[in-house]
Parts: structure tokens; sequence; C-alpha cells
């Protein structure tokens, strides 16, 4: 299908997007890398009246040391993100996560903002966002405030960005030396996440001294598994003592039924893959 | 009406278009270049895979207008002085296709692979062309000529060869 018409406005800087975002009124859409945004305005699912394309500002790409931060750009794109070496020494989670999302074509353009600000519950960032403890700035006419991502994620679709704000930057603290993995479950030929799994472990001598663990699609968020966290932390890293701690996995969450697959079909998946992914990180 | 102005297949294009218009159709329907094909119309087949600035997208989910200043390149640029890009040139000899509908995605999207990947195994093929679906199921001879594509292609057999073009704020 061909989307309803639109007006199509290319700022060159953040200020003159939120500029045209107060100018667009309640019926203005921001457009990203127009993964999701797309297919939705083909579908009609979305008719806006103005569209407005982030692509022509340039100091919303990219990767860059911030202290004991990574920073990147809203707009910076996931193939960009996998390659970064930034990424793959110092959050490496996000870069295994990312590599994940749809298929290559679709890692071209899609971002890492866009697919925060969707907040898709079964989009794959935001479980790493959420575990990692990110920090994502947002941008209004007032200038800029940091949301922590324990905050940014509010319900189905819905996240802490406000009227007339746009997201700009998403700020990961360094797990340097930490083991990761992202264990997803999806069918073939799509790669929506039926849940997947994204854990941060950090062993000492042995024994499990941190963990980080964040759910994707098992509620209308993200959800951070803290009890898993708690459950692992003390531990010795072996199977047994991860099974018994990825027992704890559904508290707290709201798996969703749909046609891929029932709540408890999901909330028998979310164990097994949790002692998947955190016996991988352990390595 | 937005103006355009892109290079596809090495020829430089000033258009109005409508900001609703899809990538896709301005090649297809203003440009004529119909060996691009509309598959699903969802996203999911990779029928409509052209090269954006050097990277493989699907043509359905990027509007004309987001190419402006851009080069493209189709399945109809890819020959050289009258010969078949080498990717092409497998896809005949390996017999990779049956009906021949995901055929231009395909090969847009190996091209693209082989520029990240110039010696996939079997698994990588398989991976790097998860985007595309062939409803013939024939994926078997495809990931066969994608293979036997990087071996023609290896240093010294890839004179006529366009290598990527890194795009603007690539991260490599």
């Amino acid at each position: 299908m061909i989307p309803s018409k639109f007006d199509y406005v290319k700022p060159s800087s953040v200020a003159e997007a939120i500029t045209a975002l107060r100018d667009g009124g309640d019926d203005a859409k921001i457009l990203a890398g127009g993964q999701s945004l797309i297919p939705v305005l083909r579908l009609r699912l979305a008719t806006p009246s103005v569209l407005i394309d982030l692509g022509g500002i340039p100091e919303l790409r990219g990767i860059r040391e911030d202290g004991d931060r990574i920073a990147i750009g809203a707009m910076t794109a996931y193939y960009d993100v996998i390659r970064d070496d930034l990424v793959k020494q110092h959050v490496r989670l996000l870069a295994q996560a990312t590599e994940t999302v749809a298929d290559g074509q679709v890692r071209h353009r899609g971002t890492l903002g866009g697919s925060l600000a969707h907040a898709d519950p079964a989009g794959d960032l935001g479980a790493v966002a959420l575990a990692l403890d990110a920090e994502l700035v947002i941008a209004g006419a007032d200038g800029t405030r940091t949301v922590p991502a324990s905050e940014f994620f509010v319900d189905y679709f819905t996240t802490a960005i406000g009227e007339g704000e746009i997201l700009t930057e998403i700020r990961f603290p360094k797990h340097t030396g930490w083991g990761s993995h992202y264990e997803k479950f999806n069918r073939t030929a799509q790669a929506w996440s039926m849940v997947a799994i994204a854990a941060a472990i950090r062993v000492e001598g042995g024994t499990i001294a941190e963990a980080r663990v964040g759910l994707t699609n098992m509620g209308t968020t993200p959800i951070r598994a803290t009890g898993v966290e708690q459950a692992l932390v003390g531990q010795p890293a072996t199977a047994d003592a991860v099974r018994a701690a990825a027992d704890h996995v559904t508290e707290g969450t709201s798996a969703p039924s749909d046609a891929d697959a029932a709540a408890d079909y999901r909330e028998h998946l979310a164990k097994v893959l949790t002692g998947r992914a955190v016996l991988a990180a352990v390595g | 009406m937005a103006q355009v102005r892109v290079t596809v297949d090495g020829v430089v294009y000033a258009d109005d278009v409508e900001p609703r218009t899809l990538l896709v159709h301005y090649l297809r329907e203003r440009l004529g270049k119909t060996g691009t094909l509309v598959g699903c119309d969802t996203s999911n087949c990779g029928a409509c895979t052209v090269h954006l600035n050097g990277q493989s997208v699907k043509s359905c989910s990027v509007l004309a207008v987001q190419v402006d200043g851009a080069e493209v390149t189709t399945i109809e640029g890819i020959a050289r002085d009258g010969k078949l890009h080498p990717v092409q040139e497998a896809f005949n000899e390996c017999h990779a296709l049956q009906c021949g509908y995901c055929t231009p995605g395909m090969i847009m999207q190996s091209i693209d692979l082989l520029g990240d990947n110039p010696d996939p195994n079997e698994q990588e093929v398989r991976e790097g062309i998860e985007g595309n679906l062939c409803r013939c199921t024939g994926y078997q001879n495809i990931v066969r000529a994608v293979q036997s594509a990087a071996e023609k292609m290896k240093p010294g057999a890839q004179a006529d060869v366009q290598s990527p073009v890194s795009v603007a704020g690539g991260g490599d």
C-alpha cells in the first residue's frame, strides 16, 4: 500500500528539529531509520500530517567514549553499532543483541534511538538498555534532560519522551571485561523475539560477583529480572546454580499471549533461555 | 512535492516527488527500473533490495525523498560492458532460481554480503540472506551460487567488481 499524504521536513540540527516538531503540532511524527515507521505508514496504521526526518543531522550519529560511558548518537545505525570497536570492547551485550535485529538490509537503516523510542516490547534493545543501566538524553525546547532506562519505558509503545521532545543520545556505562550474551527465540523467517534474554555477568574467582539481566517481550515494556540477578550473585558459575537462579525469571512479568505463543509457554521459554544466556555469558 | 536529485545506476536524475512515494515505486514507475520487484509489500521478503550509498536496503522501506543526494544501485546497474556481475553469473551457472521473482533482491543482498565477508561459509551465507525469502524454497542452489561467486571474486579475479562505498557517518 501507499502511505497517506504527509508533508516532509529534513532539519539539519536538533534545534531545527525541535522547532519543526512544535510547528507540526499533534500530528507530527519523527522519522529515524524508518524500518518500523515506514511499514506502519504503508499500512496506514499511522497517518501523520508531517514527517520530520532526522537523517540530515550529523550530530545525532556516531559513537564516542565519554569517561566511564560509551555515548551513542540516537541516529546511529545498527550496522555501525555492531561493528564499532568501543561497543565491542565495553558494551558487548549491545553488539550481540543488535546483531540479532531483523536482517542485514534493516540493520543498515534502522537506528538504536529509533528502536528505543518506538518501544515495541518485542524489540531487542530495550532489554539491553535496561539491564546495563543506560541513560537516555532527551532534548526539548527548554534544553536537555537525562532519563535512566529504568524510567524510560512507560508502557506498550510508550516512553518518557514527552511532546515536543527528541531522543538524542544513549549512554551506556562501560562493562569492560564482563561476560555477556543475548539469547533469543524467534521464528526463522521473522526476527521478532518471542522471548529473549539479555545477560551480562561479572565472575570473580569462579563466583558470580555481579549480574544484569533484561527480558524482551515478557510484558508491555522491557523488564529487568532483579530476582534472577539477586539469586545469581554469590553463586558459583555452574550449570546447576544458574538454572536454579533462572527459576526466578517470571517474577514481576506479565507475558503476552498472541499468535506466536501463549503466556505460559513464554514463561517456560524465559526460564530455559535465562539459563542458556547466563551460562553462555559466564562461558 | 519535494525535489529529489539522485544517482541511479550511474545516471543523475532530478525529480519532483510526493513525500509519500516509496523508493521502490520511484525506481519502477518514474525511472522504469522494473528489474527491482515488489514482493510482499510488508518489508519481509527482500525482493526490492537495492544498494543505497553502497549498502543494501529494502526499497519498500525507504522514501524517495530520503535518497536526495545519494547513490542508488539496482539489479540493472551491476553488469559491466555487457558482462554480467560475478554474482549474476554464479546464479545463472548454479541454477539458483526457479520462478526468479526473488532473484534481483537475492543478488543485490549477496553482493552486499560478499562486500562485508568475502569468504562466507554456508551458515554465514544463510544468515547473510536471511532478509530475502524464496517462495520456491530454492535456497540450496542460492547458497551454492553465493559461495561460487565468492570464489570468482577472490583477489585477482575481481577486476569488474565495484567495492561497496562506506555510508556517511559509518563507524567502520
